[in-house]
């Protein structure tokens, strides 16, 4: 166990590191863009933005920037040898169709059987904003989520049922956090790693003991 | 029908007070805003408009929804930190939100253009946007039941176009321009300029001038 809980370079980190070679990734909007800085050329991974591009590159600095050549967050980025243009159809067939390898999203609320819960945060008054999470949730071979444990008034994000509006059912594979990595599957959850808590008091405090 | 090349004004004709009408863009990359500076000086309205955001600061699409052209937008995410003019027309109930998930509008905007009347997808299923929606097990996996958006008229932001007709766009400003300009009644192009045909290497067209009925050359490139 390590003594403290991660920051979020330190979980983008581990996320980097646990994508195979040669794999075709999409990177969420927030928190999932920080997996970027841990991807490097040599790693052979291939970045997919759903606005319609396969081998993106870091953020464009300065000269670089051009403002056709943007993310799903709408930040100007590069692009590296071998990248490719699409029109939307195309990008969400990639996703819808299983092409997309593995998909980093951030979330308010996980469910104990996988549920996602990630584009409204449930109040009435908050103008309903989707883009392609649905999509990515439902579509991408394997799910990644990552995210604070705990929000802000140290609730567990990880719960039993979500309260907030779905995204998608039982997409989420696996739970990048500060304090813990939790994987998911049809068998329930398994903590494979804790940061700065222990395995019993982490399962106490989602309410699992 | 061969492309006519007319200016924007005489293009933006074909838009009627209620029609329906797509653009193009993924916050301003793509956004056809020379043709959207004309629709707002036509001063039509009751629109219907599909695009992926609402409207990015003052000007193209948010420009055109606060001089209240338009009844309802069909988009995936209306919410950015500049759509502050949808924000207050759509807190105040002055605008029709109907909001679809990105691939479903998407392929709701290419079934139109392919003559498919609807089709299955798994995005959305359990989910508030698939509420009243009819939802099937295709091959052990829950789908929901969506229907192609006709389109009256679709105005498109592309890059080159040569004297057929034939369009080709540049990097993520691509988007949503091919599928609306294929699911259209009425397509407009808006590039920054037409070179003669045989120009374009054959290869490397992405819209055939078949799916185009305008083009408006504009000399505007929103790029570099």
């Amino acid at each position: 166990m390590a003594s403290e809980p991660l920051t979020k370079s330190e979980i983008a980190k581990l996320v980097a590191n646990d994508i195979p070679s040669g794999s075709y990734v999409n990177l969420g909007i927030g928190l999932p863009t920080l997996v970027s800085n841990f991807i490097t050329p040599d790693s052979d991974i291939i970045l997919h933005t759903e606005n319609g591009m396969l081998g993106m590159g870091p953020e464009a600095l300065g000269d670089e920037i051009d403002l056709e050549l943007i993310n799903a967050g709408k930040i100007p980025v590069t692009e590296l040898l071998g990248a490719s243009y699409f029109h939307q159809a195309d990008s969400f067939a990639m996703i819808r169709g299983g092409h997309i390898d593995i998909c980093v999203l951030g979330a308010f609320q996980v469910s104990l059987a996988g549920d996602l819960a990630n584009w409204h945060a449930g109040d009435p008054n908050d103008i309903p904003s989707v883009g392609g999470a649905m999509d990515l949730a439902s579509g991408a071979a394997k799910m990644f989520v990552m995210m604070t444990l705990f929000d802000k008034s140290g609730k567990s994000k990880l719960i039993k049922e979500c309260t907030a509006p779905l995204t998608a059912v039982k997409c989420v594979n696996r739970i990048y956090s500060d304090m813990a990595i939790i994987e998911i599957s049809a068998g329930g959850i398994e903590v494979l790693e804790v940061f700065g808590i222990s395995e019993g008091e982490l399962l106490d405090r989602i309410g699992m003991n | 029908m061969a492309a006519s090349f007319i200016s924007a004004a005489e293009a933006i004709s074909q838009v009627t007070d209620g029609s329906t009408v797509a653009l193009s863009g993924f916050g301003l990359a793509g956004q056809p805003l020379h043709l959207i500076d004309a629709l707002c000086d036509s001063g039509v309205s009751n629109l219907t408009i599909i695009a992926n955001n609402a409207g990015n600061g003052e000007t193209g699409l948010a420009r055109l929804l606060g001089n209240k052209q338009v009844a309802k937008i069909l988009c995936s995410f209306p919410r950015q930190q500049d759509s502050q003019i949808f924000d207050e027309l759509y807190r105040s109930g002055k605008i029709e939100l109907e909001l679809v998930p990105q691939g479903t509008l998407a392929e709701r905007i290419r079934a139109q253009g392919a003559g498919i009347g609807a089709f299955y997808t798994p995005t959305g299923v359990g989910t508030q946007l698939a509420i009243g929606k009819e939802v099937r097990t295709i091959n052990g996996v829950d789908q929901v039941l969506e229907f192609a958006t006709e389109v009256d008229v679709a105005l498109v932001h592309g890059h080159i176009a040569d004297q057929q007709g034939n369009v080709v766009y540049r990097k993520t400003a691509r988007n949503f321009g091919p599928i609306m300009a294929s699911a259209a009644r009425y397509s407009v192009i808006e590039v920054s300029r037409v070179v003669p045909t045989g120009d374009l290497d054959p290869e490397s067209i992405v819209t055939p001038s078949i799916f185009v009925n305008a083009v408006v050359e504009c000399g505007v490139n929103h790029g570099k």
